[in-house]
């Protein structure tokens, strides 16, 4: 099971594709088969290996903040914190 | 491995301190990593109910709707003028203007100059991406030589057109200034760096220590013709070396201080 995925927010993603440059896994691709309210295609997940870490680069970088980041965390050490 | 229970956890989302609005911004332009970092610098301050934003004119005009807090929007480069009124009739509050770099380099340069002179104890928000973009990509004061623009379609010539004007370093012969610093956003490593500068200049402020600024090397993507990522890298390999990151001020009582958190 993957440590942990992501959620694109497809109202605010617009398709810069700078997730997909930095995503250590290289896990993020442009999903050319959808648009998006605007008009763009967003980007997506695509990890059916389970090898996304939620290490939350593809947070960093994006300038919409349209990514949502999850990662599997040991039950005592929850706690949510920002990039 | 363990046998601990992993539950999922919310690692990162869309901080507090924006609205649910999507922003207006081209794909890829970093004013919108620059909203996010002041947004979660706020956030991780807890101070968004006293904190007073001043949008400029240029892209981020519409900066205040973007920001779930109070704003106002002040002419074009006045908004360290406002930004002087609001703070002192509310010392108590945090204020902070975010201006870009044709409206602060150019039509605002007095202002910049005469507020960090006077030491005002406000925090610069200062996006330079080395060229007007809101008014279809014209040359800026902080154009680099050779770089073309609508304005010089045959790159920026000295002989003509002058030399860029380095903001850090100007403002940061003033005794006035006391937290000058220069960061970039074209990758993830710098992007940390410069919330740490925004974390730090918000802590000077609240601490009252007197005018601070961070100047954040962005993109244009748009208006350098570049996609997202080439604009990245042309800020990495040209920007930076025209404008060479560091701390230009760093007054004695903020070396004092408790590093800021955050990144």
């Amino acid at each position: 099971m993957a440590k942990g995925r992501i959620v694109v927010k497809e109202m605010y993603c617009k398709g810069c594709e700078l997730c997909t440059s930095v995503c250590p896994q290289d896990l993020i691709h442009m999903a050319l088969d959808q648009l998006t309210p605007k008009g763009y295609h967003p980007a997506e997940l695509v990890d059916p290996d389970g090898e996304c870490t939620g290490c939350a680069i593809c947070a960093v970088i994006c300038p919409d903040s349209a990514i949502t980041v999850y990662r599997m965390v040991p039950e005592d050490k929850v706690k949510t914190t920002t990039a | 491995m363990t046998d601990k229970k992993m539950v999922e956890t919310l690692i990162y989302t869309k901080s507090e301190s924006l609205t649910e609005l999507g922003t207006h911004y081209c794909p890829g332009c970093t004013h919108g990593i620059s909203h996010r970092l002041i947004a979660e610098v706020i956030d991780e301050m807890g101070v968004r109910e006293d904190t007073i934003g001043i949008a400029p004119v240029g892209c981020a005009v519409f900066a205040y709707d973007y920001f779930n807090m109070d704003f106002a929007e002040a002419a074009h480069g006045r908004a360290p003028a406002m930004a002087t009124g609001l703070k002192r009739v509310n010392p108590d509050k945090i204020v902070f203007t975010y201006q870009g770099d044709g409206d602060l380099a150019s039509i605002g340069a007095a202002e910049i100059m005469h507020t960090a002179g006077r030491g005002e104890n406000i925090t610069v928000i200062f996006i330079n991406n080395a060229i007007y973009g809101m008014t279809g990509g014209q040359m800026a004061p902080t154009t680099l030589p050779g770089q073309k623009t609508t304005s010089t379609p045959l790159g920026r010539d000295i002989e003509m057109h002058g030399f860029p004007m380095r903001m850090c370093e100007i403002l940061s012969q003033l005794d006035g200034a006391s937290y000058v610093v220069r960061r970039s956003l074209h990758n993830v490593a710098n992007i940390r760096k410069a919330k740490k500068a925004i974390r730090q200049a918000f802590e000077v402020q609240r601490q009252g220590l007197g005018f601070s600024m961070v100047e954040l090397l962005s993109s244009c993507p748009t208006n350098w013709g570049m996609t997202a990522d080439e604009a990245l890298k042309w800020v990495g390999e040209s920007m930076v070396e025209a404008y060479p990151l560091g701390d230009y001020k760093v007054s004695p009582e903020i070396k004092g201080m408790k590093k800021g958190g955050g990144g």
